[in-house]
């Protein structure tokens, strides 16, 4: 259990996490998600002891980080896939982080079989390839088998093959009761290995929800309608008081779960149909829905705090 | 994972009943693996298992062997060579691996800035950190396992310089040296050399830049004694003479009574010095390190 209470960061004039309370409880995959620069890995950094919060509190288990006596066997962390020092090699940078918490050196070879590594496990850190450097990351934080796994981006640079192994991998840690706390800016990943949602943006929290939840309260479910007859749809839907948009290329579109209305209203008037499916806005439109209402609450609220661009690193993502 | 497929939420199903369980308020996930207090000795493990592990240490510390055994032979059989039986009478013969070691000095700063500094160059520092929350400890271990292998190395190569030139140097009519003149020669300098490389580290964790802290402590070495060169002025005797005297070339000198002024350190003063001085460091080094973020 990772619990947060008013965590803030400032450098100076700006302001890196703004306020953060939220707790990340044991037993499920919590994705922690916002565009980059909104203060994820801050938060970590924080949560690790690394960075000092100028406010607010952070706490492992209730005890605050630097308090820990055996830290890596409370908490595995997957910062960077830099923090290597790239002329050790795999097994004595391992080495070096299970001796100074007192695990048995048998956990290296472990770890290492674990991760895929075991054949490179002398080689030096500084040719390993960008996924091969996760995957070391990973087995650095999986080394004392800790009760509470955070990974920073970890899907950074993996294969598809290990992608899906970094997925299975923090969904079979979750279920044996562990705390898995994972950032990503990339909600279509997170919708396949989360089940409950932190979204953080410019440092502030937006959402804390369950996963299904997050979806239920932000996506838009609608109905996508094509039809030769459009014009003749058209005047029927409006009699009908259904409401309809275009959405060019001659589809329509029809806000809410309508489909067998629509559908029954079409027979009764002769029409025919091409196409009527119900369709759910996916996650990343979820998301993309959930910083624009932030923006035009923030915009009303206090004119100008709110830079124009605000959620713009999701466009690129 | 198309953008346009509705999304498959999986519900919280592997979820383990956690209120329920046991083990107090915080309840998850029981390692098998057994539990540790970590002390000291764990830190001292795993600094010692990274110095031993990366090549700089065995570039640095070739080197130094190199120079200080290679310079030091060579001192003597030079000397040796260009000398009868009066040359050198009533010298101590020891003070030719002066030469060496003050060569020799740069690969232990080298060493010593980069078991700090190349930490923060890498990112390794924030995995040390993490497993390490106690900065103090990380700080203390990597002082003691450095100092330790400075000192050793140090003892060892000037000891076998030492007992080479004294015995190469016989036929020159240089006296056999005291048994406080061989202590110093040997144990004092190898003191002195681990402080140095000491400082170095704390000035590395300081400036958390490699070549910066590097830059820092050759500067220390080499400026006193270059500035005083140019301080040709009366009025700056004083200066130059200070500058001179408390130079680190004067001071590894002193080791072997044969320190280039009359005035300043003298004896065993040069460590007192030092150890002064990476005392005041040490303390402004840990401040740092506990107030900074990593």
């Amino acid at each position: 259990m990772i619990e947060l209470e008013g965590l803030t960061k400032r450098y100076g004039e700006t302001v890196a996490v703004d306020g953060l309370t939220f707790s990340v409880r044991p037993g499920i995959v919590t994705g922690f998600l916002g565009p980059n620069g909104s203060g994820k890995s801050t938060t970590m950094r924080m949560i690790l002891g690394l960075d000092h919060p100028t406010a607010g509190d952070v706490r492992i288990d209730g005890r605050h980080y630097d308090r820990l006596k055996d830290p890596l066997t409370y908490i595995g962390a997957l910062l960077d896939a830099k923090a290597v020092h790239g002329g050790r090699s795999a097994y004595n940078h391992l080495l070096c982080l299970a001796q100074s918490n007192g695990i048995p050196e048998s956990r290296v070879a472990q770890v290492l079989q674990t991760v895929g590594l075991t054949a490179v496990a002398r080689k030096k850190a500084k040719g390993f390839s960008l996924g091969m450097g996760q995957r070391l990351g990973i087995a650095g934080a999986l080394l004392g088998d800790p009760r509470i796994l955070m990974f920073d981006e970890p899907v950074n640079g993996l294969d598809p093959e290990g992608i899906h192994w970094i997925r299975t991998l923090m969904k079979s840690l979750a279920a044996q009761g562990r705390t898995v706390f994972v950032s990503s800016h990339l909600m279509s990943e997170m919708a396949l290995t989360a089940d409950h949602l932190v979204v953080i943006g410019q440092g502030r929290l937006l959402a804390d929800t369950s996963m299904a939840d997050f979806i239920r309260a932000n996506s838009r479910s609608y109905v996508r309608i094509r039809c030769p007859q459009r014009e003749r749809l058209l005047d029927v839907l409006h009699q009908a008081g259904i409401t309809v948009v275009e959405a060019g290329a001659g589809v329509l579109e029809v806000e809410g779960g309508k489909a067998e209305q629509i559908g029954e209203l079409a027979a009764r008037y002769g029409l025919v149909l091409h196409e009527l499916s119900p369709q759910q806005a996916s996650l990343e439109e979820a998301f993309m829905q959930l910083t624009a209402e932030a923006v035009e609450y923030h915009a009303q609220t206090a004119p100008g705090s709110v830079p124009q661009d605000w959620g713009a690193g999701w466009k690129g993502a | 994972m198309s953008t346009h497929q509705p999304p498959m939420p999986q519900a919280p199903a592997a979820a383990p009943d956690w209120q329920a369980a046991p083990g107090g308020p915080y309840p998850g996930y029981t390692s098998p693996i057994p539990i540790v207090r970590t002390h000291l000795g764990h830190a001292l493990a795993s600094e010692w298992t990274k110095i031993k592990s990366v090549r700089s240490t065995m570039w640095t510390l070739g080197v130094f062997v190199v120079l200080v055994v290679g310079i030091g032979l060579l001192a003597g059989a030079l000397v040796n060579a260009n000398s009868d039986s009066e040359t050198l009478s009533g010298e101590n013969p020891l003070s030719f691996g002066f030469f060496g070691l003050l060569l020799g000095s740069i690969c232990v700063i080298t060493l010593g800035v980069l078991t700090t500094a190349s930490e923060y160059g890498t990112g390794m520092i924030r995995t040390t950190m993490t497993a390490c929350p106690s900065r103090a400890r990380v700080l203390a271990a990597k002082s003691i396992v450095f100092f330790a292998v400075a000192f050793v190395f140090t003892l060892a190569t000037s000891g076998f310089v030492a007992m080479v030139q004294a015995s190469m140097l016989e036929g020159t009519g240089a006296r056999t040296p005291t048994g406080g003149e061989w202590f110093k020669a040997t144990v004092g300098i190898s003191l002195y050399m681990a402080l140095l490389g000491l400082l170095s580290l704390l000035i590395g964790s300081v400036i958390r830049h490699s070549a910066g802290a590097i830059t820092i402590m050759i500067g220390v070495l080499l400026a006193p004694l270059v500035l005083a060169l140019f301080m040709a002025t009366e009025s700056l005797n004083k200066v130059r003479e200070w500058l001179f005297e408390y130079s680190i070339p004067n001071q590894l000198s002193v080791f072997y009574s044969n320190s280039l002024s009359e005035s300043g350190p003298s004896g065993w003063d040069p460590l007192w010095i030092i150890l002064g001085l990476t005392a005041a460091v040490y303390a402004g080094a840990y401040a740092l390190l506990r107030s900074r973020d990593v």
